[in-house]
Order: structure tokens, then sequence, then C-alpha cells
């Protein structure tokens, strides 16, 4: 009797957890997210980051850009935690006002180049005929020519700067988007459920924005997580041209692409910069693959 | 018999495989040729035929997923056919569809409880605060427990999922639902509860179906009224038993003598067909099935049959039964 007790509150509580509302999908998201320890380190690197861009200046040891020639090539050490470049500037300042530079251009170019290449994509892959045509061979003129080149023709229409810069790489990277978005629409597309979707009346708009990309969200997001990685590469590679970001202002790819003939006597130049940057693009790829995994319901742990 | 629901007329679906330079269709696959048949509410009209012969496209066309080509689909006096795409939306709500695969047609983000509750929202056919209520009871009348409702379609088995697209079609309490092979994919127990509930659910809700199968037996089982299709054409529509017991057309003939027969008495002589099926791209003139009749004589050259009523309610599109 009185395990009978006993267990008829469990039973109803287990019953009432199971009807509980379901939480918000973003709810859910998360909940699988933290449990992915790998995303979880990638999201706290890029959180520090985060800070570390915007809180930057205020625990910079030195000022980035004063240049002492006396001090230049200084090993790192206590004064110097990372060591100085060829004009005496301290690299560790410079890295941390870099990382501000770095996160708003990788930012800002895939919102760029997702937004637009989402909804080229988009309207490409589902509407299909004539207008998949024009937008895709749009795309494919724009693919044919090698995206550092067409970035620099771009910087020469808009002049120089970084913020040309962000408009320049994100531009470049749309058809990389819009190629994916349009794949997963169409092979997305020819799912019963879509059909389904039409069939309870949907209007075609709801059907691309409930039905269609939630199922491609999954591509995308670890596409944009890679590009992010490809525009700090894409800015350092604009700033070592002498197009992006302007002297003296610091940049990770642009302190390499300078510190690149010091690359024996001086290693640390080139060594911190770099591990800056692959800290960021690993951080961004190991987040993208957990959300990969929490954005889809079938990968979601429990 | 009871008033007419839906009917349909010379409906036809060709599609384009390519065209011309211009535009101009060169090569041109007739899914669908010129059928007529009407359905009577609350009877279950069975549409069977091998694979392609352009049942599901009839099926599709009523659901609004492909445009007619030519003909006239008369619902309820309004030919949906002629209707712009707003108004064409607004049927959505009268004509539901079942799918073949229970895996592919519910939408793997969403819960079942939203998959469910989807098309009432759309059709804003309930205020929001009563569609809880309504899904529940949806899932109570497919079989399924309440609390499943948040569950995601991967957590389910097939026979389920297929409940959960039951459910969905039921929920804008539709007077027409067409089945599109809704058991092919099950196995052979789910089978018979899936058709079983089909079945509980027509006298429920007063349904009428249009239900797409190839099996015969499957037809035999739920339908009050049966059409054979070949290649795009309607050749035959009798009622159930009528066409079990009396088959006319050569094609109808050979499709029940494929069906298995377990028994001492001896068995019925099999009818086996020779050849394939022609493409559709390029069917045969007259007669489409002439090619591979075996009651096929010089006399059907050329000949054009055309479904006519031999006996009361049975249609038959062949030349023996013309009188000439």
């Amino acid at each position: 009797m009185t395990k009978k007790k006993a267990e008829q509150p469990t039973e109803s509580s287990q019953a009432a957890v199971v009807l509980e509302k379901p939480e918000s999908q973003l709810k859910e998201m998360w909940e699988s997210l933290s449990e992915d320890k790998a995303a979880i380190t990638g999201l706290v690197v890029i959180t520090f980051l985060a800070l570390l861009a915007i809180f930057g200046p205020l625990i910079m040891p030195y000022d980035p850009n004063f240049s002492d020639m006396t001090k230049s090539f200084v090993q790192p050490g206590a004064e110097h935690w990372f060591g100085t470049d060829q004009l005496g500037r301290d690299i560790f300042s410079r890295i941390i006002a870099g990382t501000r530079i770095s996160l708003t251009v990788g930012l800002s170019a895939v919102a760029i180049s997702l937004t637009v290449g989402v909804v080229l994509g988009s309207i490409a892959g589902y509407s299909g005929g004539k207008t998949d045509t024009i937008i895709m061979r749009f795309m494919d003129m724009m693919l044919a020519i090698p995206s550092i080149l067409l970035a620099i023709a771009f910087m020469a229409a808009l002049g120089k700067g970084i913020d040309k810069a962000v408009i320049a790489i994100g531009l470049v990277s749309i058809p990389e988007y819009a190629r994916i978005v349009r794949g997963c629409i169409l092979s997305v597309k020819e799912n019963d459920y879509v059909q389904a979707a039409r069939v309870i009346g949907n209007k075609n708009s709801r059907i691309i924005f409930k039905h269609i990309l939630p199922n491609v969200l999954s591509s995308i997001v670890v596409r944009a997580t890679l590009g992010i990685s490809t525009a700090v590469l894409d800015t350092a590679a604009l700033g070592f041209l002498g197009l992006g970001v302007q002297p003296p202002a610091a940049e990770w790819g642009d302190m390499l692409g300078r510190a690149r003939g010091f690359i024996f006597t001086a290693p640390y130049t080139l060594i911190f910069p770099g591990i800056a940057i692959t800290l960021t693009v690993l951080a961004f790829n190991l987040l993208g693959d957990g959300l990969r995994d929490a954005l889809d319901p079938k990968f979601r742990k429990n | 018999m009871s008033e007419v629901l839906v009917e349909v007329k010379n409906l036809a679906k060709y599609f384009n495989l390519e065209s011309d330079f211009f535009g101009r269709p060169t090569s041109v696959l007739k899914a669908v040729d010129d059928v007529s048949f009407s359905i009577h509410k609350g009877e279950a009209f069975g549409l069977v035929g091998e694979s392609g012969c352009g049942k599901t496209t009839i099926g599709k066309m009523l659901v609004n997923l492909y445009t007619p080509t030519r003909g006239e689909i008369v619902f309820e006096g309004t030919d949906l056919t002629k209707l712009s795409e707003e108004k064409r939306r607004g049927f959505c709500k009268d004509i539901q569809l079942i799918f073949q695969d229970p895996y592919a047609s519910l939408n793997p983000r969403m819960t079942v409880g939203d998959i469910i509750a989807e098309p009432i929202k759309i059709n804003k056919l309930l205020p929001s605060n009563e569609i809880e209520k309504r899904v529940t009871y949806l899932l109570n009348c497919v079989g399924l427990a309440n609390h499943q409702r948040n569950r995601y379609p991967h957590e389910f088995s097939g026979g389920q999922r297929q409940r959960v697209g039951i459910a969905r079609a039921l929920a804008v309490q539709p007077k027409l639902i067409v089945c599109d092979e809704p058991v092919s994919a099950l196995d052979v127990s789910i089978q018979a509860q899936v058709l079983n509930l089909l079945d509980e659910l027509k006298e429920e809700f007063g349904l009428t179906y249009l239900f797409i199968a190839h099996g015969l037996n499957v037809v035999k089982h739920i339908s009050d009224r049966v059409g054979v299709m070949y290649l795009g054409k309607l050749v035959e529509i009798a009622p159930k038993k009528e066409l079990y017991s009396n088959p006319l057309h050569p094609y109808t003939q050979a499709l029940l003598s494929a069906i298995p027969f377990i028994g001492p008495t001896k068995s019925k002589q099999r009818i086996i067909l020779t050849g394939d099926v022609p493409s559709p791209i390029n069917p045969p003139e007259g007669c489409r099935f002439c090619s591979r009749c075996f009651k096929k004589t010089d006399a059907c050259d050329g000949y054009i049959p055309e479904l006519r009523e031999v006996s009361p309610g049975h249609f038959v599109s062949c030349r023996l039964y013309d009188e000439t």
C-alpha cells in the first residue's frame, strides 16, 4: 500500500514532465549545445575574443601603434609579453587591438554575403526555371574570377579602407552561399513534407521560411562559421596588398604579412598573430559543428 | 446514389520534357490523358494501376500540387481549375492528401503537435486557444497519445507517422481525402491497422476518399467503386463487387488474375502479359493497351475506344464491348 502511494506521485510527476509545454526551440537548442564540450569551448573562446574586442583598450599595456625603434625585435618577456615587431610596437597590444578589427570584418562580411546569398539562393532554388538560370549564371560569372582578384576589383571601384574591404569581401563570397542554399533547397524542395505544406494551404513565402529554410539551416550555419575565418584571412590578404586595413592600424593578417620576412630571425612576430587567427577560426568551427547538431532535432542529445 | 462531390472531366496533365529554342515542347510526357470520373459523397473511390500509370498525378491535381493541362475538376459545383491561386488555396481545407511515404511527409523540424496544428492555424479555422484541444482530440482519433505531441517525427514508427499524417489531413475537417497509397510503405500487420483506422474515420467524419493504390487487395478492402488506370487512361470503372466478379477489360482481367490465391481448389488461370508498359512519351495510337493485349484483333488497330457504360455503373473502354 505504501509502495503504491510512493509510486503514484512519481507517475503523475512524470506525466507532468512529459505533458509540460515544450520548451521553445531556442531553449532546446541551448540545452543540446551546452552538453557539447567542444562547442562550449568554442563559445567560450569567442566570448573571450568578443570581450577582448570591446574592452581591449582598457587592458592593453602599450599603445598598439606606438613605435619605439630602439626597442624593435625585443624577445617575448616580462616587459613585452609577446615581444615587439620590427618597428618596436608591442605585439601583445597589437593582437588585442586586432581582435576588434578581425571580428568586425569577419562577422559583417559574412552577414552581407549570407543575407544576399540566402535570398538569391532561395529564390533561384525555389522558383527554378528562367529565374534560376539568370541568377545562377550571374553567380557563375562571379565565381569564374578568383575571389581575391574580384575583391581587388571591387576595392578599386569602392576605394581603400576597412569598411570598403568588408563590402568587397562580403560581395565576393555571395555566390558560394547562393550555391549552397540553392542546392540544399533543391534537395529539400522535392520532399513530401514540402508538398504537404502546400496541400494544407501554405503560401510560398511561408513554405520557404517555415518548411524549407529550417531544414537547410545546418549547412548554412556551418558554412557561415567557416566563412568568418575565410573573411578574416581575406582581410589579411587585402591588408597585405595595401587595400584593406591602412597602417598603422593593427590587424592579425596584416601583422603576419609584414612579419613574414623575419620568420627565422624573430619567429614570435609571426607565431602570435598566427595563433590568434588559428584560435579564432578553430573556435568558430567548433561552435559551428555544435550548432549543426543542436539545430537538428535528430542529432540532439537525449 | 448520393450526390456527386467531385467530378473530373477530361482531365489531362502533360509534362514537357524538352523544348526547342523558342520554348515549344518537343517531347511531351502524357501522364494523365483525358480522364473523367466522379466521386459521390461518402464513398471510397479506388484508383488502381501499375507504377507510372498516372494515378498519383490525378491525386496531386486534386490537391493543387499540379496544375492540370486540360480539363475540369468540379468540386461541389465549382471548377477548381479556373480559380485564381488565392481562391484555389481556399479549397485546401476541403480536399486533403495522405501521403504514401510517412517517413518523408512530416517536417523533421516540427513537433507532431505543431504539424497537426499548422493546417488549422493557416486556414484560421479555430481561435488559437482552442487549437490545443483540437490537436488532443485529433491525436486520440488516430490512436496516438496526447503526451506524444511534443515529440519529433523521427521518434515514431512508420505506422505512427502515418497516423500523424492522417491527423494532419483531418485537422481542417476536409470533405474529400486523397489517399495516395497510404499503406504501401508500411508492413502488412500495420497496413491492416491503418486501413481499419481509415475505415473508422470515414464513418465517424462522413469522409469521402479517393483511394489510390497499386495493390488490388488493399483497394478491395476499402473501396466502394474502383477505377482501373493504364498508361494515363481510365480503362474500367465499376462497383467493387462487380469489378472483382466480372472484370470486362482485358487489362483488369490480367490484373485480377495476378492476385495470389490460397486454397485447396485449383487455382485460377493466370494471365501473363508480355512486354513492358509502353513509354507515356510515345503511347500507342488508339487503344493504349493494344500492344500488350491478349484479346487484340486486327480491328483494334487504330481504333480509339471510349469509356462507355455497358451495364449500370460499369464503364469500360474497350472495342470488344462497343457495338459495332
